[in-house]
């Protein structure tokens, strides 16, 4: 994950950014089977891999790439943001170091089979609102993205 | 060497897939026959595809290279094996390296959770049908890799058009899988299971297949997979990206030889993939015909000699044509050729009656023969229906079939649920 991370924004040619990004998704994908979570590993790969990558590949491809290719890769004050990165690592690490305490030392029982029925019991019961509030979301910017693309309404 | 022989023997006695008893060797031999398999398979495909199309055409395909063309697909891959490899000057190199291989790993990763039989998959996932969808969209990548990495406009258009209609009608076999999915979870607790082999158990249980489940809901939610699972792998009528190529151009134009046939492999597997991923969400999987209507010992026997019998079937057919063979001493080769195929077909009838092996086998039988007349179908609508435009292929994903899926899903859940208050109450 890191190497395709790396890759993303080390790359000239934006197709192999895209490619690399494609790397880190499903790279992602298995961190997720790692925390038993199998059911949201399968959905990132079908939606973010397999749907958003494929959109974003569209667009690049149809989108000129002469002049990104000429670009610098890296302005001149990577150092700074080397030293930015690092320091928001380095508060990341401590407050994971300082605060172990605080999480549950053995955590409730992850039982790898039971993921989907879980979340789909928290997600159409406890959070049900939330569910229909990001659904609304997305529908208005569908909406949005039809309204603007339209020639005539 | 005994703790080996232990360890392979300590999975025979199990009733688990082989991943699920975590067994490696078992996996791997597994692995290897599912690859040998499919190999074949897709070799076999050639030849039906180009003899059937022929006879739904009133003439007769490749009849001279063996008897009866069977040779005819080693001919074409040592053809494709021997050509020159080209790669377009400003083309992408590493980009158009990889893209055959992503499209052949989607492809051919997929068959790892495909339940031949109740243990008879490489592994049994608990999100099996989530996992075949995921993996098999990941292909789109390697078509848009491979018309990017060409370097030139018509396979460029030609990989976005195909990418676009994968992408949409993956939507409405989504909306289909989710239907049959529901169904699985009409049983005593209420949860259902996206695992492969556990939504065929489930039909076992509710004793009819989903196909015919709340008729004709369980038959609109097939008949949506089966028209978004044509479109999902650019076969005719959706074929606007491979036709394209007979036209003026594809994805897979600046391929030569053996990535070409990377391709053509990748494809086919596809076709079987998603044919399976039917089988085994509507028609019942492994199970024979009429699990339930007609069970008992008696049935089963009678039922059990049909794997047998299709081979010999098989094998009276090549006798038969070997006898019409013309008699001319060019023709004695593949007279002889032909009556010892028919040999070897008949000999694995006959081994096919054995009890211990037919138990075994039965399952695999089942799916396989399910499957192949999945593959009868596509090379039916090859042959039968005239290309659909690009945008009215687009058309139809979006404005026919997703709504249908949309409206299919919302009358599943309803009827299962007035089905379970009624019956409940």
């Amino acid at each position: 994950m890191l190497i395709g991370g790396i890759l993303v924004i080390t790359r000239r040619n934006p197709v192999h950014s895209a490619l690399a990004l494609i790397v880190t998704l499903l790279a992602q994908a298995s961190i997720y089977l790692m925390l038993y979570a199998p059911f949201v590993a399968g959905v990132q790969i079908i939606l973010y891999a397999g749907g958003i990558m494929v959109l974003f590949l569209f667009v690049i491809m149809l989108v000129s790439i002469d002049c990104s290719i000429r670009e610098r890769q890296l302005n001149r004050q990577w150092l700074v943001g080397m030293i930015a990165a690092a320091a928001l690592g380095g508060s990341l690490i401590s407050a994971f170091v300082k605060g172990r305490n605080m999480f549950p030392e053995h955590a409730l029982p992850i039982v790898e089979s039971d993921n989907t029925q879980n979340l789909a019991t928290m997600l159409y019961g406890q959070y049900m609102f939330a569910f229909e509030i990001a659904s609304l979301l997305l529908l208005v910017a569908i909406i949005g993205a039809v309204v603007m693309a339209k020639k005539k309404i | 060497m005994n703790q080996f022989v232990h360890y392979v023997q300590s999975y025979l006695s199990s009733n688990q897939t082989p991943g699920a008893a975590g067994n490696m060797f078992w996996a791997l031999v597994y692995i290897l026959l599912v690859f040998a398999g499919l190999s074949a398979a897709v070799i076999a495909m050639n030849w039906l595809e180009r003899k059937i199309l022929a006879h739904m055409q009133v003439r007769l395909g490749p009849m001279r290279v063996g008897p009866h063309g069977l040779l005819q697909p080693i001919a074409d891959a040592l053809k494709l094996l021997l050509k020159e490899d080209i790669m377009p000057a400003e083309a992408d190199g590493f980009i158009f390296w990889i893209a055959p291989l992503v499209v052949v790993l989607a492809a051919f990763t997929v068959f790892v959770v495909v339940p031949f039989g109740p243990t008879h998959a490489i592994t049994d996932m608990n999100i099996g049908i989530l996992f075949m969808l995921g993996v098999s969209s990941l292909s789109v990548l390697g078509i848009v890799m491979a018309g990017w990495a060409s370097n030139s406009h018509y396979p460029l258009i030609g990989a976005l058009r195909s990418s676009a209609q994968m992408v949409s009608y993956e939507v409405a076999m989504g909306f289909a899988v989710v239907s049959a999915i529901l169904m699985t979870s009409l049983n005593a607790t209420g949860t259902g299971t996206l695992s492969m082999i556990g939504i065929v158990q489930a039909q076992q249980a509710q004793g009819e297949w989903f196909i015919f489940k709340f008729f004709p809901i369980g038959l609109i939610a097939f008949f949506i997979f089966a028209v978004a699972m044509v479109a999902e792998t650019n076969r005719a009528p959706f074929d606007l990206a491979e036709a394209e190529s007979e036209l003026t151009a594809g994805f897979h134009t600046e391929y030569s030889g053996f990535r070409w046939s990377l391709f053509f492999l990748a494809e086919y597997s596809a076709m079987i993939a998603v044919s399976s991923i039917a089988v085994t969400l509507w028609l019942g999987g492994w199970l024979r015909p009429f699990p339930n209507a007609l069970h008992g010992a008696s049935w089963d026997m009678i039922f059990s000699f049909f794997p047998g019998a299709t081979f010999l079937l098989f094998a009276v057919a090549c006798f038969y044509n070997a006898v019409r063979m013309p008699k001319h001493p060019l023709f004695r080769i593949q007279t002889i050729g032909l009556a010892a195929f028919g040999a070897v077909l008949a000999a694995a009838g006959l081994l096919l009656f054995i009890p211990a092996v037919s138990s075994r086998v039965q399952d695999i039988f089942w799916f396989s023969s399910k499957v192949a007349a999945f593959m009868y179908l596509y090379i039916w609508y090859r042959g039968t229906f005239p290309r659909y435009r690009f945008d009215q292929l687009m058309q139809m994903g979006w404005k026919v079939l997703l709504p249908m899926g949309l409206g299919i899903l919302i009358l599943t859940a309803s009827v299962a649920l007035l089905q379970q208050r009624i019956w409940h109450q």
